[in-house]
């Protein structure tokens, strides 16, 4: 993505959301910007109506915990079909207490992916419809994806886990 | 006090009217564990509330735990009907992490593989929609041409289904001969037996009645849903992620994107049929132009060496040692890359933070987002044709859950 | 093996006293020859295994001709549960009620490395093989395994039905093994 795309982009977050802008670059071939986590639902919805802007389709949206900075960050990926333009947003989340205001209300697709990123890290989307587990069994208490959790299963009894190298 | 007797009236005469159909995790064979209970007043649906998660397989956590390399046959058993096309794009995305210069050859060769994989999961959807309304024949003609498709991939990398095709940087090894042949004669005998699958179904009276106007959903419905592939493309918008952000050299093939104009399930049924007729025309394209050149990209860190340097040279003895062991180290950097799957757009997060393995991989899989819509594209719809929706959506389990 | 001409071979028919208009032999060896060529399997398929299994069923190897032309998808009109494919801890309850609604003689076949073990997949929530909770006769490795290799299978499965005691399912020794996975 080119420069003055990019400078488009700030400026327009710059309107309203200057503050909120915390660092904005060049990641590989991805334009990524990070932001505060306060009002991001009303930066992408700005980002959908805006004329300039018109970002509406959400790529994806995941969880990734970073256990030496004790958060887990959320990752939005923004696509403009028309024009061909994408844009990545990040905002960090306290893992002591991960809350942020849902997508839904702008995209419908960011229902099953938020269910899915609060199975998997136990991130609370406030405002979601039917926050519940998705993928993982519903009577499990643990959020697997987080770093301090082991992958294999604790209980079972036919592994040999010394002659895996675990 | 007398408002809450009403409300209890009123909820108990509510809940006669409607059954609660439970749609169970085992269906018939053919399309994977997921379930649905549908809320039905008589034959008609009002509601459904779907459950994934049957066959979760934690990929996302598996692959924090694996060197590169082994990650490829977790990416197969993605959409594993269409499994080449996964492994590729996981080995593009470590391409562009490593930012390799992939040689011209070795692209065309993976669009003829992408390409076969792309007709071989269309053919499995468009046989499984035939069956849904009756028409098995279909299903045994089409899997018969799976088989010839089965045999070219066993020539470039040993498996039937589950491919784990490629390495990083291009192929283990050129295509022989016999696999030439066997593409060749594929692409003999599949247009004839395709035509003629088309014929039983395009104009039949049954199956347009049973198909037109089932199942649709408008194209701004699908694109707040985050639809892609051929389910969006029936719904009328054109995004395609080989035209739209092209990767491997689709730039210089010549071909067109079908759309269709309602998004029910004759259109996407028509759009997975041209789709197929429109990668035929992309290999041949390849074939003809297909320039000389290096199998793989020089990128010693990540290409297994051959075995006859490996006995006789110390530094390849090294590598394939440090390759196998996957003790090879990775820059950092956080990339994502898309290629167009069988169901839609297939993207792949990886944040590398210099180990032997991801620190975080995220695979952007089309069936999960697109099935969430299918609440809301059968209700007001009969039981029939809620299995037919489900079918043509090309729901795979594998996708589903991750 | 005869040079030349090759015989078609219908199925061996048992030792036994031959007559004028009779044949008599034991009842457990006519039940089993019947009961080994007309297996009707459910196919339980849940992931990868499933497409081979579709792929076993087509008309390039065709399981048709060994008996199981007719795939019943209900459990009480089945002889035979393929389960094939990965079975994650939330769908085991429901294979266990699909094994538990099965009428006897009935028979296990777990095709695939994820049926018969947990295959790759190692993890929280995939269960370690399915003889965690029902009883397996016939394992088929391989990950897919070819349709050679499940026709192997369901071959051996014939061996077992053949050979099987009519007294089998009623026996102390049978019914112990049913309680260690805790079904009556």
């Amino acid at each position: 993505m080119d420069v003055e795309q990019q400078d488009k982009i700030l400026g327009v977050l710059g309107e309203k959301y200057g503050d909120q802008v915390l660092h904005a670059g060049m990641v590989y071939d991805f334009f990524t910007v990070t932001l505060k986590k306060d009002k991001i639902v009303e930066i992408i919805r700005e980002l959908y109506h805006h004329p300039a802007m018109q970002f509406q389709y959400l790529t994806t949206l995941c969880g990734i915990h970073y256990p030496e900075l004790e958060q887990i960050a959320i990752m939005y990926q923004l696509h403009n079909l028309h024009t061909n333009v994408r844009v990545r947003l990040k905002i960090y989340l306290p893992v002591a207490s991960p809350t942020v205001p849902t997508l839904t209300p702008v995209f419908a697709s960011a229902n099953w992916m938020e269910r899915e990123t609060y199975d998997f890290y136990g991130v609370i989307f406030e405002g979601h419809p039917n926050l519940k587990r998705i993928l993982n069994v519903d009577e499990m208490i643990i959020f697997p994806m987080r770093k301090e959790y082991p992958l294999e299963d604790q209980v079972r009894q036919d592994k040999n886990d010394s002659m895996f190298g675990r | 006090m007398e408002v809450k007797e009403t409300t209890d009236q009123f909820y108990q005469e509510e809940e006669k009217q409607y059954s609660y159909l439970n749609l169970g995790p085992t269906h018939p064979a053919t399309h994977g564990i997921f379930q649905n209970v549908l809320k039905m007043d008589g034959e008609v649906i009002i509601d459904a509330t779907p459950t994934i998660g049957y066959i979760h397989r934690a990929f996302e956590k598996l692959a924090e735990r694996r060197p590169f390399y082994q990650i490829t046959p977790i990416t197969d058993r993605l959409n594993y009907c269409s499994a080449p096309i996964n492994n590729i794009g996981w080995h593009m995305t470590v391409e562009k992490l490593l930012k390799v210069e992939i040689p011209k050859r070795v692209q065309y060769l993976r669009v003829i593989i992408m390409e076969l994989a792309r007709i071989t999961d269309h053919l499995i959807c468009n046989a499984v929609i035939g069956v849904d309304t009756g028409a098995l024949t279909g299903f045994v003609y089409m899997f018969q041409q799976r088989e010839l498709v089965y045999e070219i991939y066993e020539e470039i990398c040993g498996a039937r289904l589950t491919s784990n095709v490629g390495r990083i940087g291009g192929f283990e090894r050129d295509f022989s001969a016999k696999a030439w042949e066997k593409i060749d004669r594929f692409l003999k005998e599949f247009p004839v037996v395709l035509k003629e699958f088309e014929s039983l179904l395009k104009r039949n009276r049954i199956f347009i009645d049973r198909t037109v106007g089932v199942g649709g959903i408008t194209a701004e419905k699908a694109l707040n849903y985050s639809f892609s592939g051929p389910n969006l493309r029936a719904a009328g918008v054109d995004y395609d992620v080989r035209v739209a952000l092209p990767y491997s050299s689709y730039q210089d093939f010549d071909f067109i994107i079908p759309i269709g104009k309602n998004g029910d399930v004759y259109d996407r049924f028509m759009v997975r049929q041209e789709e197929m007729w429109q990668s035929l025309k992309i290999i041949r394209q390849a074939i003809d132009k297909l320039p000389e050149g290096p199998f793989h990209a020089d990128v010693p860190d990540f290409y297994l060496p051959p075995k006859e340097e490996v006995y006789n040279n110390m530094e390849a003895l090294i590598y394939h040692f440090k390759i196998v062991m996957g003790e090879t180290d990775v820059p950092k950097g956080e990339v994502y890359h898309a290629v167009e799957g069988g169901n839609g757009e297939l993207g792949f997060y990886l944040i590398s933070d210099g180990g032997r393995t991801p620190f975080r991989l995220h695979f952007r899989r089309p069936c999960f987002i697109f099935y969430q819509a299918y609440p809301e594209m059968i209700k007001g719809s009969m039981l029939s044709d809620a299995i037919l929706t489900m079918s043509s959506m090309n729901v795979i389990a594998g996708e589903l859950d991750s | 093996m005869e040079t030349g001409s090759r015989k078609v071979q219908i199925a061996e028919k048992p030792a036994g006293i031959e007559g004028a208009g009779f044949f008599a032999t034991s009842l457990e060896k006519v039940v089993g020859l019947a009961r080994k060529n007309s297996i009707w399997p459910l196919p339980f398929a849940t992931s990868c295994c499933g497409i081979e299994f579709m792929a076993t069923m087509g008309a390039h190897y065709d399981l048709a001709r060994f008996g199981s032309e007719r795939l019943s998808f209900s459990p009480r009109q089945a002889d035979l549960l393929m389960v094939m494919g990965t079975i994650a801890k939330k769908m085991g309850p429901v294979l266990r009620q699909v094994y538990e609604q099965m009428a006897e003689p009935r028979w296990v076949l777990s095709v695939g490395a994820c049926a018969s073990s947990g295959g790759i997949f190692d993890t929280y929530s995939v269960l370690q093989g399915i003889d965690r909770i029902i009883p397996v006769d016939v394992y088929v490795p391989g990950c897919p395994p070819r349709p050679e290799q499940i026709i192997d299978g369901i071959i051996k499965i014939q061996h077992l039905v053949e050979s099987e005691s009519l007294r089998r399912r009623d026996s102390d020794e049978y019914k112990t093994m049913l309680n260690t996975y805790g079904i009556e």
